[in-house]
């Protein structure tokens, strides 16, 4: 977050040439690919345009994925300023999804749904804590590798998912990969009429960015993450408590992630499905890495990786291509962005290295 | 059971093994030489679909093992380049390089999905498949098992009796001491990853043409890359005791099928997903195997001393930390 007004210009125009040049090379290479496999690339880009921009609906949908994008990317962000690479951001987002649907199926819930919802977001919110608990005090009590105990716990999040979509909470009748039960009507997030958003989900993401964005720039707790991030003993030594602080890193991230679980589930699907985490946890890492950990730029990385992933659908439909492609692009963004970064300073980068 | 049913489980278990023994390789002569590949399960998958396709296309097996080797070997390259060469941490290019490579599997491998495609055939070895127990075990398999069988023989024999192995070695403990021995610890930690990725690669074309043959969404191997990352902090980073480890979460596997059928009334979402806190529960024993209490504790024990000498393994000491020249 450096927002100096001096050399403006100058910093303006590097910053807009390096973006060029990383849009160039991803483009290229995209366009490889499509080659490759034997796609039209100018058509595979328009109809990724025009599925994402293309109408009002279009942009609905794209907002309705930065939600979740941007609620995880900002987690996000206090784990990698304390160097922890919370893998496990995409497990929580399933545990809160996992907790808000229990909340949602109590029978009283149909009566009071203000309290039940309310409820439910504060239990998505412990359920995502919960599971970046397991992996903070694996890691500071127990020294395994925040990335192992992350991935495992997604891996067994996602079988306690089927597990409870195919067992105690399959529908009446026939068990299948469409979830479980709707949520009665009275359940859902209410909506904007014109757009289908919810406006709370707009509200929560924009209150958490805004959130972070103090939290870690103006409090002590701010500081201390970015100290113990980059030099862990030197903070210790300084008094300060690097595994307490972690702890707190892990339980924001995993608070934010449940809550775009909570999201998911209360907003979007209105029940639980098996793929309820859709892999945002893992583009979120992809949006901060991208954005080069800066809270501003977050949510403007995390739109175009929604307009990619909402625009990506047209491609099986139209094209008869598999919808990865935007995952072959966001990624080749980030390794572009992490050459011209490095290229740029040899200011050390946050999450640095990992001792196994 | 009766003989010939534990002859054929450990026969399934031997076969099931070899790409896993193949990664594990593979990543264990990496990141002994200092670097983490952690793109491991995207390569795997990348490299699988790449050796099916070129297999299916060119109706020769040899060259889709040759081309996923590349596809192997590109891939660590490229996160080598970048953490040595352009100073970026090598958990973020190997993170964002396990999801690239595995999208870019499904979208390229796309019109290759469910198709019937050559695999690779059994190769009984003439003779020693005759000996009782090992001859059906280990000599009635195909031959990327033998590989993957020699190969550890020969990462043992490469790292710890030849005065490469020792140059290997000592890239990944004190990158600094090489480079005043007149070695080039970036050289070579390039030289070892491209090395191990070839090994990685070959992991891939061993799932697609040979353990689980075909090419789909999901092809069978997800999750593998992430498991044989683990076995190499199990094995301690010696070639051996992670193959050991990559057998025995074969052998485990082979269990979870038979446990299946003995147990139906357990979901199988739990077999699934069994192998990772059982991974989580791995590590964190081992981890708390080398914390000071634990070993004062142990200290008159003789049993508990030799378990605890098995768990404790040594990280190479700049592993994750590319030398940097002044």
């Amino acid at each position: 977050m450096k927002f100096q007004f001096d050399n403006t210009m100058g910093i303006f125009f590097r910053n807009v040439l390096e973006g060029l040049l990383i849009l160039l090379a991803v483009v290229f290479f995209t366009t490889v690919i499509l080659l490759v496999s034997g796609a039209p690339p100018f058509a595979a880009y328009y109809h990724i345009f025009k599925g994402s921009l293309g109408s009002w609906i279009k942009l609905a949908q794209v907002i309705q994925v930065w939600i979740p994008l941007t609620l995880c990317s900002a987690g996000l962000l206090y784990t990698f300023r304390i160097g922890l690479w919370n893998i496990g951001v995409e497990g929580q987002i399933m545990l809160g999804a996992v907790f808000t649907t229990a909340v949602l199926r109590v029978d009283a819930a149909k009566g009071m749904p203000m309290l039940f919802i309310g409820l439910a977001f504060i239990a998505g919110i412990a359920g995502g804590a919960i599971w970046a608990l397991a992996a903070g005090y694996l890691k500071t009590k127990g020294g395994v590798h925040e990335i192992f105990t992350g991935l495992g716990l997604n891996f067994v999040g996602q079988g306690i998912i089927l597990w409870l979509i195919f067992g105690p909470w399959k529908r009446p009748g026939i068990a299948s990969m469409s979830g479980t039960e709707l949520f009665p009507q009275q359940l859902w997030l209410p909506l904007l009429p014109a757009l289908r958003l919810p406006p709370v989900g707009l509200a929560l993401a924009l209150a958490a960015l805004v959130l972070t964005a103090v939290l870690l720039r103006y409090t002590h707790l701010g500081l201390n993450l970015k100290a113990i991030g980059n030099n862990r003993d030197a903070a210790y030594l300084f008094g300060l408590k690097p595994d307490r602080d972690m702890i707190i890193a892990m339980i924001f991230a995993g608070g934010f992630a449940g809550l775009a679980g909570s999201l998911q589930v209360a907003g979007v699907y209105h029940r639980l499905v098996p793929a309820i985490s859709s892999n945002y946890g893992y583009l979120a890492l992809l949006i901060v890495m991208l954005s080069n950990y800066n809270v501003w730029i977050t949510p403007a990385v995390a739109f175009f990786f929604a307009c990619l992933n909402v625009g990506n659908i047209q491609l099986p439909m139209m094209l008869e291509l598999d919808s990865s492609l935007s995952g072959v692009i966001q990624g080749s963004l980030v390794l572009a962005a992490l050459a011209v970064y490095s290229w740029r300073s040899r200011r050390k980068a946050p999450g640095g290295t990992v001792a196994a | 059971m009766s003989e010939l049913e534990l002859t054929l489980v450990f026969a399934g278990v031997v076969a099931g093994a070899a790409p896993i023994v193949l990664a594990v390789l593979g990543e264990t002569i990496t990141e002994k030489a200092g670097v983490i590949n952690l793109s491991l399960d995207g390569t795997i998958l990348l490299s699988a679909m790449v050796a099916f396709a070129v297999a299916l296309e060119t109706n020769n097996l040899l060259m889709g093992f040759v081309f996923a080797a590349v596809v192997g070997a590109v891939v660590a390259a490229i996160v080598a380049f970048f953490s040595i060469y352009l100073n970026q941490s090598q958990v973020a290019v190997g993170f964002v390089l396990t999801l690239m490579t595995r999208d870019l599997a499904y979208f390229l491998g796309n019109s290759y999905s469910h198709l019937q495609g050559p695999q690779v055939v059994p190769f009984p070895v003439p003779l020693l498949k005759n000996i009782p127990v090992f001859g059906p075990v280990f000599f009635s398999q195909n031959l990327p098992v033998y590989f993957s069988l020699a190969m550890i023989a020969w990462c043992w024999w490469y790292m710890y009796r030849t005065p490469l192995g020792l140059q290997l070695r000592c890239v990944g403990e004190h990158p600094r001491a090489s480079y005043a021995r007149g070695i080039d610890p970036r050289k070579l930690q390039m030289v070892y990853s491209i090395c191990g990725g070839l090994l990685v690669g070959l992991a891939g074309a061993t799932f697609s043409l040979s353990v689980k043959p075909g090419w789909g969404r999901p092809q069978g191997a997800e999750g593998t890359g992430w498991i044989a990352l683990v076995l190499v902090i199990f094995g301690g980073w010696n070639p051996i005791k992670a193959a050991t480890g990559a057998y025995l979460f074969s052998f485990l596997q082979v269990m979870g099928i038979y446990c299946q059928e003995w147990l139906p009334t357990v979901p199988a979402q739990v077999f699934q997903v069994a192998p990772f806190p059982l991974m989580i529960f791995t590590l964190l024993v081992m981890s708390l195997a080398q914390k000071e209490s634990v070993l004062n504790w142990a200290e008159n024990k003789d049993r508990m001393k030799s378990i605890l000498a098995f768990l404790s393994g040594s990280v190479p000491t700049a592993l994750g930390k590319p030398y940097r020249p002044d």
